[in-house]
Formats: structure tokens, C-alpha cells, sequence
């Protein structure tokens, strides 16, 4: 009992403190490609700790839903938090949800994320809302037939049985459908979490914002939850990405000689997928607005081939 | 003995419906001369008749029963009445839609006073309501459809209650049309089934209907289907629900939204799984994509528009794409043999038909909570509520959550079970068919990701920010009795969220009798678990892990010494100089993202004036930018069709002449032309 609780607290600290470090990565891979020296990998851990410390100044017009989204954006990530398969399939809480209560947990982050972008009555904010939900409205198919996708070679919803199923029989990935659905998954990993080529996180123009554009009002330790949360939201989706369709290392038993396996490959496998978005974001450039639709319905494709080829070739 | 006094009891709960809604409509007429008391004494009459329909309901579920049959009340059998699980099923959802209805209406009706006839409102009610109640207790054909029609007659009084306006005689009148045109097609479908199994009752019809040949039950079908369809609000058939729901008070709209369209429902599940037995492939088919279709377009068209009561109309229809979606599924499994599947889609369906009773009559008594607080249904003059109109709003607030499917509510569970219940379809080996379900789990996908979009849109635009109108800025918070109502029902999707396995019970039940066989999915307080571990979820541990984690935030970052300094300051303006609300965005502006991408569907209409300062180019005066979206199936189904019935109309004009000795010649040619065909 005792054990079970360590684990799930662990799971927790790590996606807690791992995340900024995941994004201090990726920020320090992107600025070596770029030629420049880049901040230190830590830096991200500074900026949350500033933002704590700075008092909020919170506008007139809005209203409590606005104080009160990042609490909720720390508590859906939390939550998700324990039910993604980090380090071990054995979590306890992992009963909570499948993948698809996974999703749609995280769809309740971004319904009062956009709720908060329009309350403070400013039109970058409606605009990021507006665009956001878009965005994530589009990509909700492509997650679901991915999901379908893999679940129709598993054989089961639930991410334990999934991990479990593909590290016991790992022949079940070596197929195009698994792949396709790898690659469809990863754009939207990328336009979920407001990734180049979807959104640019460090654009200083507000015209050409997402995410940034919901969160422009927030400041302090407020600016601090929602930055955190966003961080934690990039970790679940790599990590998901990994453990689900590179499961190994994953432990599959509560031993401490398996839970040290899993986080060593955790982090190698984290390190890799961060190298990879710092490549994809150094390489392309943003889309415009209304092209990141034919982008997610490409990814559509993308995945609904990856259910077609389960069924066609079995 | 225990028997007995159910049954008893059930009687004695049935009449005490009837009593009530008896005593409610005629206390209306009786008191018509004061309109506060007729407003009072119709609508706690309804509400004392409702929560007693909801008792006999619940009794039904737990396994009682009930046989009332008056011969001589009409004519081929009389009235027959009968209560089984489904019936008391739908029942409880009508109960569950018309209790916080009732209640809402005391307050809500007070400002028609002076201006319609409380009375005449009161007395439509109460049948409305009875009408609706009885409809799935009716066991024979006349029975159904003597009170299905009395049902669409009541609503089309209520429907038609601001007839001061041009608009909603012309949206009552598209109401009225449409809705008989479904009832000619039941008709003729009844009358089909009723002559080829030779009886008109009900109950013998499931065993009966194993004679009939192919032919003949794909066309009782494809009536049974249109009729109900066609109240249900599926695409195309749903033209009438985005003018008739907005066009009726609110109460009326929640009642028509949330529970009269579920009967088109409770007609479709009798007719694929009680009368017509297991049908061919193409008859869930196409259930199936008729409601991916409706889920889709349905929130698509709720997307665009800038009118409170019709975006909740079309997300009704929205929502009747889904639970098509799990009743298709339910047929399909049902011909390959899988009644396991087949009873777990019927029980997301079921649950998904109550849960949308709940969230949508809550939405749209919030919509007409601020609609009599604002006078106004225009989202582009709403703005800033949830300061003035605090509560209403929470309640908004949790019907939208609840219809975008968001833990921890109840839509969720339902749209979960929904989900489940489609991914399962790859135990059918049906190449085809699979290709159909992953379709239908990619509209459902993108069904749930733009309702989320849509609610977003619906309460953001409406509650928060500035107010961008004088109405708004002036709103108050609304009677007590309104928000009774809202909070009852905001608590039942919020309970049902927590707590599913309450309704999961008796649903698997009901189900389980229609089907034959018990649902793939076993359920407790702790967790709802399909097909022995392909999914599971637990409603209950997610809310208090939500709970725990909304608690222990704030508390650990207090431990921690953050900065607890706050400073209330302007929005940043970018350097303007004042805020006004017309800085805000705008509910058209937040569409425009979806506007684009499906213009296809769209087909919007742009037209942009720009009229520019006498004096200098420089300097505009007026800016007029109209875009109107077009109504697809108005513009090419129904118009061309209309042109050809006014066609045919003006032909047969010529029959015409004024002549009484034509006119007696056509008689006489009719009675001949009847006596050999029948002879």
C-alpha cells in the first residue's frame, strides 16, 4: 500500500519537475541548431520561480472564472498526471481512466483556458480563444481514430493494457498502420500543445498567437500555474507518444531495479522526442492560420489509413 | 402478493398523473381571469402531475406494471395503456424534463401577463405534457397517434404564444407543416404494419412481424423512420427544430428540446427492437450515418449563429446525431449477432437521451433566464451576465460543460459509453462495416471537439466580459423559481457525472429486456467498465481527484510564500487609450475560424458597404458587413419541393370550376372507382 502510494507520487514529481526541464531542452536544442548559445536548460525552473514571486495584476473586466482556470489547468494536469503510464503500468490510480477519459480531461483544461482568454474582454484574447478551440475541435478526430488505431491492435483502451500488450508482443508494432498512427499522433501532439508548425511559443506578435494570445493577461503567480501547466501538458503528450509506442523500459512490475530502468529510458526517450521537435520546429515554418486545418485533416487521413490497414490486413 | 401492490400502487400513481394534469389545465381555464393565479395554479398542477408520472416512471424501471384499456374512448380497440421498462424509461426522462419545466414557467411566464392569455398557456401545458407522458404508454395504434397528434397540437399552441411577431407565425406554421408530413408518414407506416399482422396492437406486433416479407418491412421501415425522424430532428428532416425551439417561451423550448424530440427516439428504438424485429444490414447503416451526418452539421450550423435559443436548437440536433449514432450501432450489432455490443450501444444511447433531457432544458432555461433579464436572445448584445446574473450563470456554466462532454458531468460518461460502444465494433469481421464505424468514431470525435467549441462560444460571448448593449449592462438576476428549477437540474448532471451507476442500473435492465441479453459492461460506485477491461473509467474517482488537486494547489503554493499581492487594472489595450465593449470579440468573430474551414457548408453570404467620410477617403463613416450562412437543405431539398407541390397544386386547380355538376359527376366517379377496387 505504502509502495503503491510512493509510485504514484513519484509519477507525480516527475512530470511536476521533469516538465520544465523538457522545455528548457527543447529550447536549448532549437538555439544550437539556430547557431546561438541558448539559455541554460534550467532557465524555464527560474522563469516559474520569478513568476511566483511577482504580484498579480488581474483586469477589471474579468470575472472569477478567470482567477480560477490555472488552479483547474494544474489539477487536470495533475490528475492526468496520474494516470499516464510514466514510469510503471502498475500505478494504482491508473484505474481513473482510459486514453479516452485521458483526452477529454485534458479537453476541460482547454474549455477554461478558453473561457479565461475571453473574460478579460480584449480582442487578442477572444482571438486566441476563438483559434484555439478551433484547433483543438480539428484535432480531436485525428487523436480518437489514432486511438482507435492502436487500441485495435492492442486490443484494449486502457494505457496499462496497451503498454503491456505491445512490450510483451512487440511484432503487433511492426506494421504501417502503427506507424501511420505514430505520425498522426505526433501532429497532433504538436498542434495540442502549440508547437511549430501549428503555433510559434515564442512569438512576440500577437497576431500570430495561439496559445499565447488566451494567456496574455495573466501574470504573476497565475501566469505561473498556466506556463507550468502547459509545460506538463508537452510532457504527457511526449511521454505518452513514448511509452505507448516505444514501451520499452516501461516497467511492468513495482521493483525499484524496474522503476530505475523506467526512468532512465523515460528521460533517454524524452531527450530523443525533444531533439525531434527541436528539428521539426527549426526546419518549417509557421502555417498560416487556415492552413493548419489542412494539416490536421492530413493527419486525419493519416490515422483513419492506420485503422483501415487493421482491418484490411490483419 | 408484493406483485400486487406494485401493480396497485402503479394504478393508483397513474391516475394521480392524470388527476393532476387534469386539475392543473383546468384550474388554469377556471382562473383565467386572474393571470397570476392561473399561471400559478396550471403550472403547479403540471408539477404535482410530473412528479407523480416520475414516481409511477421509477416504479415502471423497478419492474412494476400496469394494463388500462378504455374500450369505447376510440374507435378499432379503444385506449390501451401499458407500461413496461422502455415506456417508463422515457417516462422518467419526460418527468425529469417537465418537473423543473413546471416550476421554471411560475416565474418565467409572470412578464406574459397583460399581454397572452396565462390561462390558455396553462391549459396548453398541462396537455402538452400528459400528451407526452402517455405517448409511450399507448399500446395500440390510434391510441399512439390520437395522442402524438394532440402532443404536436399542444406545442404548436405554445410554439405560437408571441404571435404579436411575423417570425414565429411563419416558424409555427413550418412546425405545423412539418410535423404533420412526419405524422402522415407514421400513418401510413402504422396502417401498413397493422394490415400485414392483422392486428392493431402493440404487443402482439414483435411476433407477428416475422411474416411479413422483405419488401413490405423495408417500407414500414423507411416510414417509421421518417415519421420519427422527422420529430426526432434528424438531418434533413430538422428544419423546423432551429425555428420552432426559439420561437416558443423558454420553458416550452426546454420541454421541446429536451424531451419531445425523444420520443421521435423512443418511436425509432420500438420499431427496430420491439415491432419489426432484427432487420437487414442497411437498416443501422444508415441509422448510423443519418446520425454521424446530424452530429456534425448539426453543431457546425450551431457554431455560426449569433441567436442564443438557435444554436441551442441545432445543438439539439447536434446531440440527436449522437444518440443515432449509438442506437445504429445497437441494429448493426444486432444483425451480426452481438447482443452484448448491441445492448451496451442501447445503453450509451439511453443514457445520452436522458443526459441531454437534463443539459439541455438547463441551457435552455439559462438562455431564457437572460433572454427575461435582457430581452434579447442576440449574443452580439450580451456580454458581462455573470456579474450581474451571478447563479444563472454557475447554472449556464454547468450545462455547458455537460453538453461539451467534460468530466466530471454527465455527458461525458455518456459520449464515453457512446465511444466504447463503436471502438468495440471490430469484433464484427465486415470490412465494410468497419470502415462505417471508424467514420462514425471519427463525426462523434469531431461531433464532441466542436460542441466544446460551440459552449465555449455560447457561454463566453453571452457571460463574460463586457456587456455590449444597455440591456445587458441593466440585467438582474432572475425569480426564484427560475433558478430552482436551473439548479435542480445543473445537480442532476453533476450527480449523474459522479454517480452514473444510479441510472446505469435500471437502464442495463430496460435495455436487457428489449434486447434479449445483458450489455458487455459491468459497472459499481467505483469504476463503469466495458467488455471486461477493453475501457474503463471512474466518474467518482476523477471528481475527487479533481477535488483533492483544486483544494491542494492553492494550499501548497500558500506553503510555499508565494506572492500573495493582487492589483485589479485595465485589460491591456496595446496602447489605446479607453476599453470599451466594442474592443471585445465578437460571437461572429469567434466563429469565423469554423466559418472558413467548412464554407462548403456554409455557403456564406458576404456583403460588405463601406461608406466613406464626404469630406476624405481617410476617414470611414459607416461600415455594413453582412454575411449570412444559407440553409443548405431549405435551399435545395425543401424549396424545390415546395415549387413542386405548388405546381401540382395549380394544375389541379383546374379541377376546379365551380361547376356543382362537375363537382357531382367527380363524386360519383370516386364512389365507383372505391367500390370495384374494394370489391
Amino acid at each position: 500500500m505504502l509502495t503503491e502510494i510512493l509510485i504514484e507520487l513519484l509519477q507525480l514529481l516527475i512530470v511536476m519537475f521533469g516538465s520544465p526541464l523538457l522545455v528548457g531542452v527543447i529550447r536549448k536544442a532549437k538555439a544550437r541548431l539556430q547557431g546561438r548559445r541558448g539559455a541554460s536548460v534550467l532557465q524555464p525552473y527560474a522563469d516559474i520561480r520569478k513568476l511566483f514571486l511577482k504580484e498579480v495584476v488581474v483586469s477589471e473586466n474579468t470575472s472569477w472564472i478567470f482567477r480560477f482556470t490555472p488552479y483547474l489547468l494544474g489539477t487536470t494536469m495533475l490528475l492526468s498526471a496520474l494516470i499516464v503510464p510514466a514510469l510503471t503500468t502498475r500505478a494504482p490510480l491508473s484505474f481513473m481512466g482510459n486514453i479516452i477519459a485521458l483526452m477529454y480531461l485534458l479537453l476541460l483544461g482547454t474549455f477554461f483556458l478558453a473561457l479565461a482568454g475571453l473574460d478579460a474582454g480584449s480582442a487578442f484574447g477572444g482571438m486566441g480563444s476563438s483559434r484555439e478551440v478551433a484547433v483543438a475541435a480539428l484535432a480531436e478526430p485525428t487523436v480518437l481514430i489514432a486511438i482507435f488505431g492502436i487500441a485495435l491492435r492492442a486490443g484494449t483502451t486502457s494505457l496499462d493494457g496497451i503498454i503491456t500488450r505491445f512490450a510483451a508482443e512487440p511484432l503487433l508494432m511492426l506494421n504501417a498502420g502503427h506507424l501511420l498512427a505514430f505520425f498522426a499522433f505526433f501532429i497532433v501532439a504538436l498542434a495540442e500543445n502549440g508547437r511549430l508548425p501549428v503555433d510559434n511559443p515564442a512569438t512576440h506578435l500577437e497576431l500570430t498567437m495561439i496559445h499565447e494570445a488566451m494567456i496574455l493577461e495573466y501574470s504573476g503567480s497565475l501566469l505561473a500555474l498556466v506556463e507550468w501547466a502547459a509545460a506538463m501538458k508537452l510532457f504527457l503528450f511526449l511521454t505518452l507518444l513514448s511509452n505507448l509506442f516505444f514501451p520499452w523500459g516501461v516497467a511492468l512490475t513495482n521493483t525499484p531495479g524496474a522503476l530505475v530502468t523506467a526512468f532512465l529510458a523515460l528521460a533517454v526517450k524524452l531527450l530523443l522526442f525533444a531533439g525531434a521537435i527541436a528539428l521539426v520546429e527549426t526546419s518549417v515554418a509557421k502555417l498560416r492560420l487556415f492552413r493548419v486545418p489542412e494539416l490536421l485533416a492530413g493527419s486525419f487521413t493519416v490515422a483513419l489509413l492506420a485503422v483501415v490497414t487493421a482491418f484490411f490486413i490483419k | 402478493m408484493n406483485a400486487m401492490i406494485i401493480d396497485s400502487t402503479m394504478l393508483l400513481l397513474f391516475d394521480a398523473t392524470l388527476a393532476c394534469f387534469s386539475m392543473g389545465a383546468l384550474g388554469a381555464l377556471i382562473t383565467a381571469r386572474s393571470p397570476a393565479l392561473a399561471r400559478v395554479v396550471g403550472h403547479i398542477g403540471a408539477l404535482l402531475g410530473a412528479i407523480a408520472a416520475l414516481t409511477f416512471g421509477l416504479g415502471g424501471l423497478a419492474g412494476g406494471s400496469m394494463q388500462m384499456s378504455i374500450p369505447d374512448l376510440l374507435p378499432i380497440g379503444g385506449a390501451v395503456f401499458a407500461v413496461d421498462r422502455l415506456s417508463a424509461f422515457f417516462v422518467v426522462v419526460i418527468a425529469v424534463g417537465a418537473i423543473p419545466a413546471a416550476l421554471y414557467a411560475i416565474g418565467y411566464t409572470r412578464e406574459y401577463a397583460g399581454k397572452h392569455s396565462l390561462a390558455g398557456m396553462g391549459f396548453a401545458f398541462n396537455v402538452f405534457v400528459t400528451a407526452m407522458i402517455l405517448v409511450p404508454l399507448a399500446r395500440n395504434v390510434l391510441s399512439f397517434l390520437a395522442l402524438w397528434e394532440l402532443m404536436s397540437l399542444a406545442s404548436y399552441f405554445l410554439v405560437i404564444t408571441e404571435h404579436e411577431r411575423e417570425e414565429t407565425l411563419r416558424d409555427g406554421w413550418v412546425y405545423f407543416v412539418m410535423t404533420h408530413a412526419g405524422f402522415a408518414a407514421l400513418l401510413v407506416g402504422f396502417l401498413l404494419l397493422a394490415r400485414a399482422t392483422g392486428t392493431m396492437s402493440f404487443t402482439e406486433w414483435g411476433v407477428a412481424a416475422g411474416k411479413l416479407d422483405a419488401t413490405s418491412r423495408n417500407l414500414i421501415f423507411i416510414l417509421f423512420a421518417l415519421g420519427f425522424g422527422s420529430k426526432a430532428g434528424i438531418i434533413p428532416l430538422h428544419v423546423w427544430l432551429p425555428r420552432a425551439h426559439p420561437a416558443a417561451p423558454s420553458h416550452v423550448s426546454a420541454l421541446m428540446s429536451g424531451v419531445m424530440i425523444k420520443l421521435g427516439v423512443y418511436g425509432l428504438l420500438r420499431v427496430a427492437f420491439d415491432w419489426l424485429g432484427a432487420g437487414p444490414l442497411w437498416w443501422g447503416a444508415t441509422i448510423l450515418i443519418v446520425g454521424a451526418i446530424s452530429g456534425v452539421l448539426g453543431v457546425l450550423y450551431a457554431l455560426v449563429d449569433a441567436d442564443l435559443k438557435r444554436l441551442l436548437a441545432y445543438s439539439s440536433v447536434e446531440n440527436i446525431g449522437i444518440i443515432m449514432l449509438g442506437l445504429g450501432a445497437a441494429m448493426l450489432f444486432q444483425t451480426f449477432n452481438l447482443p452484448g455490443l448491441a445492448a451496451l450501444a442501447l445503453v450509451a444511447a439511453l443514457f445520452h437521451t436522458f443526459n441531454h433531457a437534463a443539459f439541455k432544458s438547463l441551457l435552455f432555461m439559462g438562455a431564457g433566464a437572460v433572454l427575461h433579464a435582457t430581452h434579447t436572445r442576440n449574443m452580439e448584445e450580451l456580454g458581462g451576465l455573470i456579474k450581474r446574473m451571478p447563479q444563472s450563470a454557475v447554472f449556464f456554466l454547468v450545462g455547458s460543460l455537460a453538453i461539451a462532454a467534460l468530466p466530471p458531468f454527465n455527458g461525458f460518461i455518456s459520449e464515453w459509453l457512446t465511444f466504447q460502444s463503436l471502438l468495440l465494433s471490430f469484433q464484427i469481421s465486415a470490412p465494410t462495416v468497419n470502415l462505417i464505424f471508424a467514420l462514425g468514431v471519427a463525426a462523434l470525435a469531431l461531433t464532441s471537439g466542436l460542441a466544446a467549441a460551440c459552449f465555449v462560444r455560447a457561454f463566453g460571448i453571452t457571460f463574460l466580459a463586457l456587456p455590449r448593449s444597455e440591456p445587458a449592462a441593466l440585467a438582474r438576476e432572475v425569480a426564484w423559481t427560475m433558478r430552482a428549477a436551473m439548479a435542480l437540474l445543473a445537480l442532476a448532471c453533476v450527480a449523474l457525472g459522479v454517480a452514473p451507476f444510479v441510472i446505469l442500473a435500471p437502464l442495463e435492465a430496460t435495455v436487457s429486456d428489449l434486447i434479449g441479453g445483458h450489455a458487455d459492461m459491468h459497472f459499481d460506485w467505483n469504476a463503469v467498465v466495458a467488455n471486461d477491461g477493453f475501457g474503463w473509467v471512474a466518474p467518482l474517482w476523477i471528481a475527487l481527484g479533481l477535488l483533492a488537486f483544486l483544494m491542494a494547489i492553492p494550499l501548497a503554493l500558500r506553503l510555499m510564500g508565494v506572492n500573495k499581492r493582487w492589483r485589479y487594472y485595465e485589460t491591456w489595450g496595446c496602447g489605446r487609450a479607453l476599453q470599451t465593449a466594442r474592443f471585445e470579440y465578437t460571437a461572429t468573430a469567434f466563429a469565423n475560424p469554423f466559418r472558413r474551414v467548412f464554407a462548403l457548408l456554409y455557403r456564406p453570404v458576404k456583403e460588405l458597404d463601406i461608406e466613406f467620410h464626404p469630406e476624405s477617403r481617410y476617414f470611414v463613416h459607416t461600415i455594413v458587413y453582412y454575411n449570412e450562412g444559407r440553409s443548405v437543405f431549405e435551399d435545395t431539398l425543401y424549396r424545390p419541393l415546395l415549387r413542386l407541390i405548388q405546381a401540382l397544386a395549380r394544375a389541379a386547380r383546374g379541377l376546379q370550376s365551380g361547376n356543382v355538376h362537375s363537382y357531382l359527376v367527380y363524386i360519383l366517379v370516386a364512389l365507383v372507382a372505391l367500390l370495384i377496387l374494394t370489391v
